[in-house]
């Protein structure tokens, strides 16, 4: 039965949960930012933007976390491997919520800011009033999809030996040689926190969506 | 410099053009001071040195890194083979008029594609070895074929739910005219259906390859010997851990890089085939 393992999961659960949680936030901040460069009228922000997202897209998370880990330290910054786990994921998902928002931005049609732009409205008040509130609407479902990916990727930190559901579970197939068991337990672990996030995503998406 | 435009597409006017001009302005000198920052704490703690990069670009030195380059193209491309196989497969599954075995598809999409990659690789490797064990068995699982297998079991569930949507997304009367000329539902899949919904898929099938191919670095847990392992290695044994590890990353991204312009590619050929009216790009797991 996988339930007898929960308890011993318990604590990677918790580890999991903050670390999903302080990256998303991360990675909302960065996204937003490099979403905003992206879309910016400023040539060199475009490309910094532009840079960062390929780079990092490509970049394998596993890549990502031992480089930060194991050798940014040598240029002096030295936190613990926990902090280089959230780090490295909310640069990693940053990216991908920069492109979540993006196309949310760019599927609103161009018809709408010719229209703002037609009765008068400056580039801050169609972005404010005309074109984010429907960028938001559109955005709810991929970006629901980046955040469930991040928890799942958050299993990158077992790589550089945090202590998540991952790595626990890795000790635990050996130590109690019930490997069956053990995954069993680990899906759920991580189901609780997907599973909700999905239904959740849903709910709003129910809520925002606008009949085009 | 391309001409300034907003978000919308519009050209500027006068003074939106002045003040991009200011603000690019303003915003290139303050990369050139980020840039110059970073230089300077790579110079000041010696990171830049000849030395710290002449070993591992000596000839020995590509080598030994070229080996795993080898090795994780070796296991991406078998990964992404066996993949393809059976997502096609249990995408099959997921279509058929029989309902166990549309339980039984749903059952390995919505488990397999809900855990991370890394978990089923050790699940693979260490998980099947102890199974193995416990029975006596002499068989035991290398850390390849164990790579290859987690990678195939999450892969295949996203890959399932693409070639669902791929041939969902074609119009009913494909269906309805197979059967009309006499096709069983078999016949229809494998001649008509099929070989249209993987054209269509064709993109989002090879941004899931690039995936796959990122997500073998996370074989370097089981100690498999790909370019992120020898990256660390090569750093740890020339004392140079930062040069090592960013080798291996210029490695990947150019591998990666290189397979998403296919991408993006076939993603063009695709749409202009069929006139922009294929979306079959919307399935959850296949950018990240």
């Amino acid at each position: 039965m996988p339930f007898q393992y929960l308890d011993e999961l318990a604590e990677g659960f918790l580890t999991t949960l903050s670390l999903t949680l302080l990256s998303a936030v991360g990675a909302l901040v960065i996204g937003t930012v490099l979403a905003a460069m992206r879309v910016s009228p400023v040539p060199v922000l475009r490309a910094v933007g532009t840079t960062y997202v390929q780079l990092v897209r490509n970049t394998p998370l596993p890549v990502l976390a031992v480089l930060f880990a194991l050798g940014l330290p040598v240029l002096g910054p030295s936190f613990g491997f926990f902090t280089w786990a959230v780090l490295a994921l909310a640069v990693y998902t940053g990216a991908f919520v920069c492109e979540a928002l993006r196309s949310g931005i760019n599927a609103v049609g161009v018809g709408q800011g010719e229209a703002a732009r037609a009765i008068g409205l400056g580039f801050g008040q169609t972005m404010r009033l005309v074109v984010l509130p429907q960028a938001f609407r559109t955005v709810v479902p991929p970006l629901g999809n980046v955040l469930i990916a991040l928890t799942k990727n958050t299993a990158v930190a077992a790589t550089i030996s945090v202590a998540d559901i991952t790595l626990r579970s890795n000790a635990l197939i050996t130590s109690s040689a019930d490997p069956l068991g053990v995954i069993g337990a680990s899906a759920l672990a991580y189901l609780v926190i997907t599973l909700p996030l999905g239904l959740a995503v849903d709910r709003l998406e129910g809520r925002v969506a606008v009949v085009r | 410099m391309s001409a300034a435009v907003n978000a919308f597409g519009d050209p500027l006017g006068p003074r939106g053009r002045r003040r991009a001009l200011v603000a690019s302005v303003v915003s290139g000198l303050v990369v050139l001071v980020l840039l110059y920052l970073a230089y300077r704490r790579l110079s000041d703690r010696g990171q830049l040195d000849a030395r710290r990069w002449e070993e591992l670009l000596s000839g020995e030195g590509l080598e030994f890194l070229a080996t795993g380059l080898v090795n994780t193209v070796r296991v991406a491309a078998v990964a992404i083979v066996t993949s393809l196989a059976v997502g096609t497969v249990v995408a099959l599954g997921r279509l058929s008029r029989l309902a166990p075995v549309r339980w039984v598809a749903t059952t390995y999409v919505q488990l397999f594609r809900a855990l991370p990659s890394l978990l089923l690789i050790i699940f693979s490797f260490y998980g099947l070895n102890q199974l193995f064990i416990d029975q006596g068995s002499a068989t035991r699982v290398s850390a390849e074929v164990a790579i290859v297998l987690g990678l195939t079991l999450y892969n295949s569930a996203v890959i399932a739910e693409v070639v669902r949507a791929g041939v969902r997304s074609l119009p009913r009367g494909q269906s309805e005219a197979a059967s009309a000329l006499g096709l069983r539902r078999g016949q229809a899949q494998r001649f008509v259906l099929l070989p249209q919904a993987f054209l269509r898929m064709l993109p989002a099938l090879v941004s899931q390859a690039v995936t796959t191919l990122k997500d073998t670095a996370y074989g370097t847990v089981i100690g498999f010997d790909d370019l992120l392992r020898r990256g660390q290695l090569a750093g740890e044994t020339t004392r140079s851990p930062l040069q090592g590890l960013v080798l291996a990353a210029v490695g990947y991204i150019v591998l990666c890089f290189v397979v998403s312009q296919v991408a993006a590619y076939l993603e063009r050929r695709v749409t202009r085939r069929f006139g922009g009216r294929t979306q079959v790009t919307g399935v959850e797991d296949v950018t990240t």
